[in-house]
């Protein structure tokens, strides 16, 4: 199909079928729609959108209709995202599944696998959690103890796994177990599928200092898990890991930096107003804010260019670790400088006017940035090993 | 945003192996040492001329190549990496910028194939003062009979001591401050009543002081009192190719570094193996990518909507000037003692950053004009 005609055809169709609610400003995390079996709507229109963009395949665009997705082009899928964005409308679903699953799946999982998986996750039926983090596996991550033990047609998986993003609320999990304890610690691990019902998995809740509890310690006592639900090679599981790592450091960064984030301009005009000549009235403050605002820009394009980079076949891979680390940082000074734009309302904690201390709760939310997915020290060591090509410290 | 397609990539694989053979680090210690007369080596401007560099920015009925902004800022970034001296930036981007944009029939045909040929230098003087700062133009232009008369001072003319001819912004109106009534002229350098004073920079790099007394200017460059626009065509491209060739002179820097921390060995090992610097250097080339794609998205908006462009070369410029300053501070304290000498290159590239920081505005100028672009 022609791209204008793709164009015109998708306009028409979100203007008949994107409900007027789903339509309003996201306030992010709230209004956010991600799936699962026990996932509780927050409106009929949000229900509505749902079942109308995964009966088209656009809740995950790029993928093969085959599997739930709508088998779009990349320039028909940016043709999409702009016409959702001319409209406001909101994402439909976001999910682990559709980020970090899906592509691991479309890329080492087996036929039976990727039919058996991908269509619920295009649904928003299945919800999915990570497990990857151990107590004792932080930033060496690949020192993980789980143990998966051949039990001839099942694992018997036990140990313990932490920040498992929302594992309260998934229904499976994908995680990294270890099969191999005599082999050296990259080549014993495996990559396995399982169910958060199944008998002996049990989670609790982390509180954290944003008062919110995202992150969970997950928790299995001799869990069965089906031989079938091991994806890829025995033993081989670190090669996912790392692809899936480098898809979740390019997402982090990149997910820090859309659109429809809080402007520090205009809230800084807010609180200090102009001077004579239109410019903000506080030196110090304009350039901060300005400064942040064009490394937001240089990291805009950053994204931009890996990725038509990556479209015309120039190499990217490590570089994800860049964006990872630049945008976390950025992040993060960004809400440094909200606080202290905001002022005492932006200490208000439990306030109707704050709406319970959003601004405040985010700006702890960022500290966590430069730390999940692999650090900021572990994104420039990755740089200096991978890209430089430093030896060994 | 594009990726480089393969014309470019071939573009900017001749420009480093021309200049790498033509115009090396060692060829600027050349002219510094041996005093040359120019500052730059003619043989290398016509060299540039047949690459097509000269006319990168001209169209092709006036001799130029036109491969545009992005061809422009690969060329200026392989220049910077190398260090090489030549009227390209006064002359090939400003002046060709000035003239296509602004210049009437007459003056195209006059000009740019000249420029194409690497037959005229052309300077354009903006600055007065110690600072970049266009609209405080003070030069005067006063009607006499049916010419100006110019009247005042220019300072940091770039290869000013050289030109055949400049580009002079000068006030027929208004008083210093206003962007309205400043006009741009295009007069003979050896015109009576100009006298032109060489100064050498600590880049060993030339610039000039030039007086302008009862100059006598008839050419006009686009419509009087209203040259502020044309100018600002002009500078940014100036702008983007100095943010380019920031980005070499950092990125030179950097890989000389990389190169140097594997093989300074102390404590028994390679200086590289230390966390501490391993940490630095990824931070730094996390930087130099980030420069990379402003330098690029400013190319590509002054090819695509050049009148659109002042913010995005603005942010180009600005993190041109801190990335450069930091990646040349870094180099020389990571060479150590050896960084202090005048028997490597580092130093040579620290000097040029700090240079081209200046020229045409530094990060506190481009953070100001970038804020007031977004009404801040």
């Amino acid at each position: 199909m022609p791209l204008d005609t793709f164009r015109q055809e998708t306009r028409e169709w979100l203007a008949q079928n994107c409900p007027p609610e789903m339509r309003k400003p996201s306030r992010g995390e709230p209004d956010i729609c991600w799936g699962g079996r026990n996932w509780q709507f927050h409106s009929n229109d949000q229900k509505i959108w749902l079942e109308r963009m995964a009966s088209k395949g656009w809740t995950v665009p790029m993928w093969p209709k085959e599997y739930g997705g709508g088998g779009l082009s990349r320039e028909e899928e940016k043709i999409l995202r702009e016409e959702m964005r001319a409209i406001n409308a909101r994402s439909p679903l976001e999910s682990f599944g559709i980020w970090m699953l899906g592509p691991a799946l479309l890329h080492f999982g087996s036929e039976a696998q990727k039919k058996e998986y991908l269509p619920p996750i295009a649904r928003g039926e299945i919800r999915w959690c990570q497990g990857y983090s151990e107590p004792g596996a932080g930033s060496d991550l690949a020192s993980l103890q789980t143990k998966a033990e051949d039990k001839g047609d099942h694992f018997l998986v036990n140990g313990q796994k932490i920040w498992t993003s929302y594992a309260d609320k998934a229904d499976w999990i994908f995680c990294l177990v270890r099969t191999d304890p005599a082999a050296p610690k990259h080549k014993g691990i495996s990559f396995v599928l399982f169910d958060m019902t199944t008998k002996g998995v049990t989670t609790k809740p982390i509180l954290l200092i944003s008062g919110k509890s995202p992150f969970c310690e997950t928790f299995f006592e001799n869990v069965k898990v089906p031989k079938a639900n091991l994806v890829g090679t025995l033993n081989d599981g670190w090669t996912i890991a790392k692809y899936l790592l480098t898809h979740e450091r390019a997402s982090i960064g990149s997910g820090l930096s859309l659109a429809g984030m809080r402007s520090l301009p205009a809230e800084a005009i807010k609180s200090f107003g102009r001077d004579a000549s239109g410019r903000l009235d506080n030196p110090f403050v304009r350039e901060e804010v300005i400064r942040a605002e064009i490394d937001g820009r240089a990291l805009l394009a950053t994204i931009e260019r890996y990725r038509a980079e990556a479209k015309a076949g120039q190499g990217v891979g490590a570089k994800s670790a860049i964006l990872k680390y630049a945008g976390t940082e950025l992040n993060k000074r960004r809400y440094e400088a909200f606080m202290t734009i905001g002022g005492s309302d932006a200490l208000e904690w439990e306030s109707a006017r704050s709406d319970e201390g959003t601004l405040a709760r985010e700006w702890l939310r960022t500290k966590a940035n430069s730390i999940e997915g692999g650090t900021s020290e572990i994104m420039l060591g990755i740089v200096a090993k991978r890209i430089l090509d430093l030896p060994e410290a | 945003m594009i990726a480089l397609d393969e014309d470019r990539i071939m573009l900017r694989d001749s420009a480093r192996e021309f200049l790498t053979d033509k115009s090396p680090a060692s060829e600027l210690r050349r002219l510094r040492d041996t005093k040359d007369k120019d500052g730059f080596s003619r043989d290398l401007w016509r060299g540039m001329k047949d690459m097509g560099w000269t006319g990168i920015l001209i169209d092709e009925a006036n001799g130029g190549s036109d491969f545009g902004h992005v061809g422009m800022a690969l060329v200026c970034e392989e220049m910077g990496r190398t260090l090489a001296a030549s009227p390209f930036l006064s002359t090939a981007v400003m002046a060709a910028t000035a003239i296509r944009r602004g210049g009437s029939e007459e003056q195209k045909k006059k000009w740019l194939p000249a420029i194409s040929e690497a037959k005229a230098i052309i300077a354009l003087a903006v600055d007065e003062g110690r600072k970049h700062a266009p609209e405080k133009t003070a030069l005067k232009a006063e009607i006499s009979g049916n010419a100006f008369k110019l009247n005042g001072e220019k300072s940091f003319v770039v290869d000013g001591h050289v030109a055949d001819a400049i580009i002079v912004a000068a006030r027929t109106e208004g008083e210093p401050g206003d962007k309205n009534g400043i006009s741009l002229f295009l007069v003979d350098a050896k015109a009576p009543g100009i006298s032109i004073e060489r100064v050498i920079g600590v880049d060993s790099r030339n610039n000039a002081r030039i007086k302008f007394e009862n100059v006598n200017a008839v050419d006009a460059l686009g419509v009087t009192g209203k040259g502020f626009g044309l100018l600002e065509n002009a500078l940014n491209a100036g702008r983007a190719g100095v943010a380019a060739e920031l980005l070499g002179v950092a990125g030179e820097s950097f890989d000389r570094t990389v190169v140097f921390l594997k093989e300074r060995k102390q404590f028994g090992k390679p200086i590289g193996a230390f966390q501490a610097l391993q940490h630095r250097a990824a931070h730094l080339f996390g930087e130099l990518e980030l420069l990379r794609s402003l330098v690029l998205s400013a190319c590509v908006t002054l090819d695509k909507s050049p009148d659109a462009a002042g913010s995005i070369v603005s942010a180009a410029k600005y993190k041109a000037c801190e990335v450069a300053k930091l990646a040349v501070s870094e180099a020389v304290q990571m060479f150590g003692g050896m960084g202090m000498t005048d028997e490597i290159d580092i130093g040579l590239f620290m000097k040029r950053a700090r240079a081209a920081q200046e020229l045409l505005g530094d990060a506190y100028f481009h953070a100001d004009r970038y804020a007031q672009s977004q009404k801040f």
